[in-house]
């Protein structure tokens, strides 16, 4: 074991020596190598950043949500469906919501109007989340009007804005007062969009959504696991994409390893010549060009992973935001918070170090097996 | 198929390996068929040569597939969000058909490759390389195996289809709470406990006896499979649930997981290692009537004994600690 | 010490640039002694110390070393033996350039596992019996020919071989430096080392530092 030690410390000595005397070189593949895992980094660190703020966010929304159904479409509940709903066994609590798209032509995006079940919000007023804010400049007590559908216009004061760290969900959101929302979008009293249920116990939620669904043959119960399981799918079905195109300049990056390694400059041959005839053995020199692997693989993953870091923790994501995100028209613009997940780091690693260890090997048993008495026939 | 990263790199993964055994075969079939160590002709040198290379690909596709194995059940672990029932690896390798078996091969390639880069190891020992033919005839045995792993792994994942909310109604009707975690086999504490001890005293005695005697290395090979199982029984019936402190939660995946700390690598590396050295010394029995290697067979396999009997003996003080430090009270 | 019977080495076997470098060899060569084979450029001395150097495998006949058969050994086993029991000076030198001296004479030992502190200790001294104490830290492409050659030399020594090979030792150093070297030949063969040397360098085979003198042309071994 001490001899092995020895044996691997006097071979990573020359490798540092070598790489050293090679900068050109070698910082060139470190340089691409670094970009690869950045880019590859960047994007596994965003979506599961992404997926990780969506399981937030819906951490508080409620376990159950029933929308009804007519020719299959989604369209209002009536007056009178929470009374045939009656009690059901586990449900806490049960109320109708209020809430709609608008389409604002001026910025041509979409609003989220939400009328809040709480109700703190005065008539003809409007709290707005911050993609509001900024896009259509509006501040505390600032007045603004919407054209609705029918055609007449509302004037509204924004009472109050949203706190910015919510903002993936609340950044195109209009909250008001129920029945200016009912004046606004034409809904006759005592219809709702849909109704939420809050059920305590998880292992109850699969039974009260069959019994709402017996209930109400035209409803659709949604669970809250399921709207989850849906937009994890969706960013692993983004970031797989991305990979899959990216997965071109992975072979790219293979192929310009092989290329570099098989490329031996003939001062190297001499070397490994020169090694060879003094009394190592290929196995040593195999063994000398992986740890220089090794440490090639280990700075630019070091290096490129942190800078994917702080790309997206710290600049925002600013190069892939439109390819991952894609939520709503209005970018949110939000802080993710910092997470780094093992499996995804170790996924990294078979997409990066995997494929470059497969394209060096063969160049390096190649090199590794020049004839020992090459240096005396030079 | 779940289109997610670490699928395609578990894939990948398995793909690669395959690729690099299937391309290495015919050097493999021009070894066995002209090798001539006696001989000094260019040829010859071109072959030895290769074994270089054959190495250290096996080497590569060993760290692979380790490095993959943890992956598998991690990502199995990560995906239980997707499956209505699924609560962790268990019930997602229950999913289809496929998963279990596919763990299964991954365990399988893992053992082998290990084998056979331990038997490559001994034979390397040898000015003659006595074993170069036997070695690279089981190179070839190694392509099948390797090929099962990739197709398993590949029908399980293109199986796997997530339980997403679809546009005429919630997926509540379209997947029943049937999946949910497999029947795993549980045990009653008491027997599986002296099983598991037992299994796991005769492996370290058998081993701690090569070490010291260098006599019955086939019984090594054959306690350390039986020790393997009854580990694996082991945590499933009674370990995991003094870990999770719960007297019905079975898994043996579980225990990977970060609110559980980590705590399983600290079983399954020794164990994994134990069980590959005990494995081993059985493997190498088979060659130590070999004249070249009549010193190296039972230096080595006495050392892997050696190995063996100190990755039970961590394995066994690891479950047992974890077992007393726990609050749970299965036996009174 | 060396023994080679009917030892034949063939480059490109069996096709048309077929190229017979040693032809039937049969030599003995003893230990403790300073041996030079000469012969014209061409004339296989160079292969010949390849394979007594254990650096390349006849194509056939037998090769012995110290008793031992080792004509039949793998790659593997060959670089073991070489790593022990031969040291190499080259014509060219071939030091690695960009390595300082010190780090160049250390090369040998590092597939050895020997402890670091133990290989610099050794360099240092046998940088110090050459005269080069001062040049240790120099980069190898900053040293005269006959400094870059008492660093192969120490290089050569690393690992405390029994036979020193030299090819062609004398090619490019002058006279003074020739003298100089042959001096430190003798040295070896005194304090019991076996020194095997290529050359067709008149100063060296007539030099009373030689002991015998083999004459090689077109791959055999002809009388004086």
């Amino acid at each position: 074991m001490r001899i092995w030690i020895e044996q691997q410390r006097a071979l990573i000595d020359f490798t540092l020596a070598s790489l050293a005397r090679r900068k050109a070189k070698n910082l060139g593949l470190l340089a691409v190598y670094t970009l690869l895992v950045f880019v590859l980094a960047s994007v596994t660190l965003f979506s599961h950043a992404l997926r990780h703020e969506a399981t937030r966010v819906l951490a508080d929304s409620p376990e159950l949500i029933l929308q009804r159904m007519v020719a299959g479409r989604h369209d209002l509940i009536p007056p009178g469906y929470l009374d045939k709903i009656g009690k059901i066994r586990g449900v806490q609590k049960m109320e109708g919501r209020l809430w709609g798209y608008y389409y604002d032509p001026v910025i041509k995006a979409n609003y989220t109007f939400m009328a809040p079940t709480a109700g703190d919000v005065e008539r003809g007023t409007i709290v707005i989340g911050s993609g509001l804010e900024r896009i259509r400049g509006l501040t505390q007590e600032t007045g603004i009007s919407f054209r609705a559908y029918s055609g007449k216009l509302y004037s509204f004061i924004v009472a109050d804005i949203l706190p910015h760290d919510s903002e993936l969900i609340s950044a195109d959101l209009v909250l008001m007062h129920a029945d200016d929302f009912r004046d606004f979008f034409g809904f006759p009293a005592g219809h709702y969009t849909d109704i939420t249920l809050s059920v305590a116990n998880p292992q109850e939620v699969r039974n009260v959504a069959a019994k709402l669904a017996a209930a109400l043959p035209d409803s659709r119960p949604i669970l809250r696991e399921e709207v989850l399981r849906t937009y994890a799918s969706i960013f692993d079905w983004r970031e797989g994409i991305v990979l899959a195109i990216l997965s071109g300049a992975i072979l790219a990056f293979a192929i310009l390893a092989w290329d570099k390694a098989a490329g031996l400059s003939a001062e190297e041959k001499r070397e490994i010549g020169i090694l060879k005839a003094i009394g190592w053995e290929t196995g040593d020199v195999i063994r000398m060009k992986l740890w220089e692997g090794v440490l090639i693989s280990l700075t630019a993953f070091l290096l490129g992973y942190l800078a994917a870091y702080l790309h997206v923790f710290y600049a925002g994501g600013i190069l892939f935001e439109p390819v991952l995100k894609g939520w709503s028209v209005l970018y949110p613009r939000f802080q993710l918070t910092p997470e780094i997940d093992g499996l995804a780091v170790v996924t990294l690693g078979f997409f990066t170090v995997i494929p470059y260890t497969a394209a060096v090997l063969v160049p390096i048993w190649r090199a590794a097996t020049t004839d020992p008495d090459a240096a005396m026939r030079s | 198929m779940i289109f997610q990263p670490t699928i395609i790199a578990l894939l990948l993964a398995a793909g690669l390996g395959l690729a690099m055994l299937l391309a290495a075969a015919p050097f493999a079939v021009q070894i066995i068929r002209h090798w001539n160590i006696r001989s000094g002709s260019e040829r010859q040198l071109q072959l030895e040569r290769r074994t270089y290379l054959f190495s250290t690909l096996l080497s590569f596709v060993l760290a692979i597939q380790g490095i993959a194995l943890l992956l598998f059940i991690f990502n199995a672990d990560r995906l239980a969000g997707h499956f209505v029932g699924a609560m962790c690896a268990a019930g997602v390798l229950n999913v289809n058909a496929y998963g279990y078996p596919a763990l299964i091969a991954q365990i399988a390639s893992f053992f082998l490759t290990a084998l056979w880069l331990v038997i490559n190891h001994v034979d390397t020992r040898a000015p003659d390389y006595p074993l170069v033919r036997i070695k690279y005839a089981l190179l070839l045995a190694l392509v099948p195996l390797l090929a099962a792993n990739f197709l398993l792994q590949l029908w399980y994942f293109l199986g796997l289809k997530a339980d997403v909310i679809t546009s005429c109604c919630g997926s509540l009707f379209s997947a029943g709470a049937q999946t949910l975690t497999g029947d795993l086999a549980a045990l009653p504490p008491q027997p599986a406990m002296i099983g598991f001890y037992a299994a796991l005293g005769a492996a370290l005695l058998m081993a701690t006896l090569h070490a010291a005697t260098r006599r019955g290395g086939y019984l090594v090979a054959l306690a350390s499979a039986a020790a393997f199982v009854a580990a694996i029984a082991g945590i499933i019936s009674f370990v995991s649930l003094y870990i999770y402190e719960h007297p019905h939660h079975h898994c043996p995946f579980c225990i990977l997981k970060p609110e559980y700390d980590y705590q399983g690598y600290l079983l399954y590396i020794p164990l994994f290692a134990a069980t590959a050295a005990g494995l081993a010394v059985g493997a190498l029995q088979a060659f130590r009537r070999v004249p070249s290697l009549a010193e190296v067979v039972p230096r080595t396999a006495a050392r892997l004994a050696g190995a063996a009997a100190v990755g039970y003996l961590i394995f066994a003080a690891v479950a047992t600690a974890m077992i007393l430090r726990s609050n749970l009270i299965l036996i009174g | 010490m060396i023994e080679l019977a009917d030892v034949r080495k063939v480059f490109n076997q069996g096709q048309h640039n077929e190229f017979r470098a040693l032809d039937g060899i049969n030599l003995s060569i003893e230990a403790n002694r300073v041996t030079a084979i000469c012969g014209p450029s061409g004339s296989g001395k160079t292969t010949l110390l390849t394979l007594i150097g254990c650096l390349a495998r006849p194509t056939s006949g037998r090769a012995r070393f110290k008793g031992e058969d080792i004509s039949g050994l793998p790659e593997r086993f060959l670089t073991q033996l070489r790593r022990r029991s031969f040291g190499f000076v080259f014509q060219q030198f071939n030091l690695i350039r960009g390595l300082s001296a010190e780090e160049n004479v250390m090369l040998p030992a590092a597939p050895c596992g020997r402890p670091q502190h133990e290989v610099r200790a050794k360099a240092a001294m046998l940088l110090d019996q050459l005269q080069l104490a001062h040049r240790r830290d120099a980069k190898v492409e900053w040293l005269s020919g006959g400094e870059q050659q008492r660093v192969a030399i120490a290089r050569a020594l690393i690992n405390d071989p029994e036979v020193l090979i030299a090819d062609e030792p004398t090619a490019n150093l002058d006279t003074t430096l020739a003298r100089e070297f042959l001096a430190i030949l003798d040295g070896f063969a005194s304090a019991g080392r076996t020194v095997i040397l290529s050359s067709h360098d008149p100063l060296v085979i007539q030099s009373a530092a030689v002991h015998r003198v083999i004459n090689m042309r077109d791959g055999r071994i002809v009388a004086a």
